[in-house]
């Protein structure tokens, strides 16, 4: 199950840095929330894939004797979920802002900050 | 079993005594800024109470910061972990000398920027959060320096980068949301690495635990280095995003001059050198095998990064772009020290990390005061300050020296230590790169001198005459805004006049890097 999740995870990943490659902002941010995604489930997988056993060991003995879950990849997913996914939030408010005051969403086109005319320092007095 | 309560030894899980009042100091940085940012939260609309409020809980920060300084001088490393659980179990803060200077030095800079902001920032932006952003983001920092924990210094990433997030737009004007996308996009793919990289280290030693990880990676059969030096690679490049590195440091000068000066001042100082933080922590401290294996390309981006950034700062008209720039050399020469990895080197980087949080800060907030007399930014634009205010000149000319690496600042101690560990390893170039990349500065900075100080006035002034503009001005600046200058030139000048004090400081720090046997004993006990 491991290989078929690593696939899915590269699948992700390649769709994440084509889509964040674009100069269209709203295309970057859906890149980025796929990637979001790709690092959930890197970090799931990473922390071994365990079908229908509970994360609890019985009270008599210290070290689990069959399968056991690993709860703290899940506990990792939803923190790096809930942070993406406010991030993600803020991200779209910024570029709808963006959008709204600088009428574009190109970010080749956003020149503001940099002005593309700047000029040189004097060389002299 | 069913319904009878078993008894579960939990000793050997858990810490069963109670923790001593001393070591709660271990959280209080981050706590004092979480309580004092949510205090302002709100007080949000009340924008005369707030600045007192906020540099109050700031100044608190300060103290609490200088008790921990003392708590770790006195008795080294110290750990407290979270639920008292026993480590690698539970979350570890645990507090280094390195970790504890670069904390206190944080809180310095972040009470200057307080106080200064006092001024700078109107009351619409105080509605809109500046004192409680400003706090936030030194929970974040203060936390990536206290950490024990390599997903929760991820999570302090985040916290900060949030916080930064929303201080960066203050103001909201056209060229801070072109800046904000930009720094906005590229740092969440920077942080979107190293929480990858975390979760490949996750998989390999099933363990986040610093100083569990440590000894793991330690103990690893050399035929398993391979996938490690995958995980090293992107955390190279996860931290090199972070602290604005060649060739992935462009989102700095894109949007480090556009908010409110105080605000890029702190960001100066501050988020970059999370970055290099990060990167001794993980580098040096957890991977010690990946960095001298990694030490050649390490090497090649400290000279890229040192030279670009010279260059850069020679090519730009503004002087705010110009010192964004400046930060991305000193970035260079931190991670020169980094490739080269022996002590001594470890130890020129913290000096120069300090240094550098100490200078950059300062060069911006007198950069602010530059723009408040001029009216202006544009180096064509300044002119005629030293006449109506020499000491504004003074301060300049002393952090900019510092800044370059001149004699007898700060800048010149950690220079001078950095070239000497370059030799010590045998790479000459980047000892020769040190110094080009500090001969750029001056030149870069001489000329701010003599446009803005030493002539009379903007381009165009007659030489020798005072341009009437100029003349009329009063140049009175107030105190708020003086008190921040002084405490960092005066923290600058004594450490290049007495620089033991810091350099006791940055060598037990190294040492507890590169010689991590107190910071494991700290975490796991004594062996015994």
């Amino acid at each position: 199950m491991e290989a078929g999740f690593s696939v899915l995870i590269g699948v992700f990943f390649s769709v994440a840095i084509y889509l964040m490659l674009s100069r269209q902002i709203v295309r970057m941010l859906l890149g980025i929330a796929i990637l979001g995604n790709a690092v959930n489930l890197l970090i799931f997988t990473a922390g071994r894939l365990t079908r229908e056993v509970p994360p609890v060991i019985p009270p008599e003995v210290y070290t689990p004797v069959e399968a056991t879950a690993n709860p703290l990849p899940q506990a990792l997913v939803l923190t790096a979920i809930v942070i993406s996914f406010s991030f993600f939030a803020y991200l779209l408010v910024l570029a709808f802002r963006a959008y709204q005051e600088l009428g574009t969403d190109n970010i080749d086109e956003m020149r503001v900050a940099e002005p593309e005319d700047e000029q040189a320092p004097s060389q002299g007095y | 079993m069913a319904g009878s309560s078993t008894s579960v030894d939990i000793a050997n899980a858990m810490h069963v005594a109670p923790v001593a009042i001393a070591d709660w100091l271990v959280i209080m940085p981050s706590f004092v800024t979480i309580a004092g940012g949510a205090i302002c939260l709100m007080l949000r609309k009340n924008t005369k109470v707030q600045p007192f409020v906020g540099i109050g809980f700031l100044t608190l920060l300060v103290a609490v910061n200088i008790l921990l300084m003392a708590h770790v001088i006195q008795h080294g490393v110290i750990t407290m972990v979270m639920g008292n659980w026993l480590p690698p179990f539970g979350i570890a803060f645990t507090v280094d000398a390195l970790g504890a200077t670069l904390s206190l030095i944080a809180s310095i800079v972040a009470f200057c920027a307080g106080v200064y902001g006092s001024v700078t920032v109107d009351n619409t932006n105080r509605r809109y959060g500046f004192y409680p952003f400003l706090l936030f983001l030194l929970t974040g920092v203060s936390g990536a320096f206290l950490t024990g924990d390599v997903f929760n210094l991820y999570v302090w990433f985040e916290v900060l980068l949030i916080s930064s997030y929303g201080l960066l737009v203050l103001g909201n004007e056209r060229p801070q949301l072109d800046g904000s996308v930009k720094y906005g996009i590229l740092n969440l793919i920077g942080t979107n690495l190293f929480l990858i990289s975390t979760g490949l280290i996750y998989g390999m030693f099933g363990t986040l635990n610093m100083a569990d990880l440590t000894q793991k990676i330690a103990a690893l059969d050399p035929a398993d280095y391979g996938p490690l030096s995958t995980i090293a690679a992107l955390y190279l490049l996860a931290f090199a995003m972070k602290a604005a590195a060649f060739p992935v440091n462009f989102w700095l000068p894109a949007s480090y001059h556009t908010p409110n000066i105080v605000v890029s001042a702190v960001f100066a100082g501050l988020l970059t050198k999370v970055g290099v933080y990060a990167l001794l922590r993980i580098f040096v401290l957890l991977l010690p095998v990946a960095r001298s294996n990694m030490s050649e390309i390490i090497v090649f981006l400290a000279i890229a990064t040192q030279i670009m950034g010279a260059l850069g700062a020679l090519a730009q008209n503004r002087l705010n772009n110009m010192l964004g720039y400046l930060v991305i050399a000193g970035i260079g020469s931190m991670l020169g020290g980094i490739a080269v990895g022996t002590q001594h080197a470890i130890s020129s980087t913290i000096f120069y990390a300090v240094h550098s949080i100490l200078v950059m800060t300062g060069l911006y907030l007198v950069a602010g005061m530059m723009q408040m007399l001029n009216g202006s930014y544009e180096l064509r634009k300044l002119g005629g300050l030293y006449v109506i205010n020499p000491a504004l000149a003074a301060v300049f000319l002393i952090l900019s020296l510092s800044a370059s690496g001149l004699p007898p600042f700060s800048g010149f101690w950690a220079k001078m230590m950095l070239v000497d560990s370059a030799f010590e390893a045998s790479h000459p170039i980047l000892a020769a790169s040190y110094l080009i990349s500090g001969f750029l500065t001056m030149v870069a900075i001489g000329r701010v001198w003599s446009f803005a100080f030493w002539r009379g006035g903007p381009e165009g002034t007659p030489d020798g005459k005072v341009a009437p503009a100029v003349a009329e001005t009063s140049g009175k600046l107030p105190f708020a805004l003086w008190l921040p200058v002084l405490i960092l030139t005066g923290i600058v000048v004594y450490t290049g006049l007495q620089p033991e004090l810091l350099m006791e400081l940055v060598l037990r720090g190294a040492n507890g890097v590169v010689e991590p046997m107190g910071y494991l004993r700290s975490v796991f006990g004594d062996p015994s």
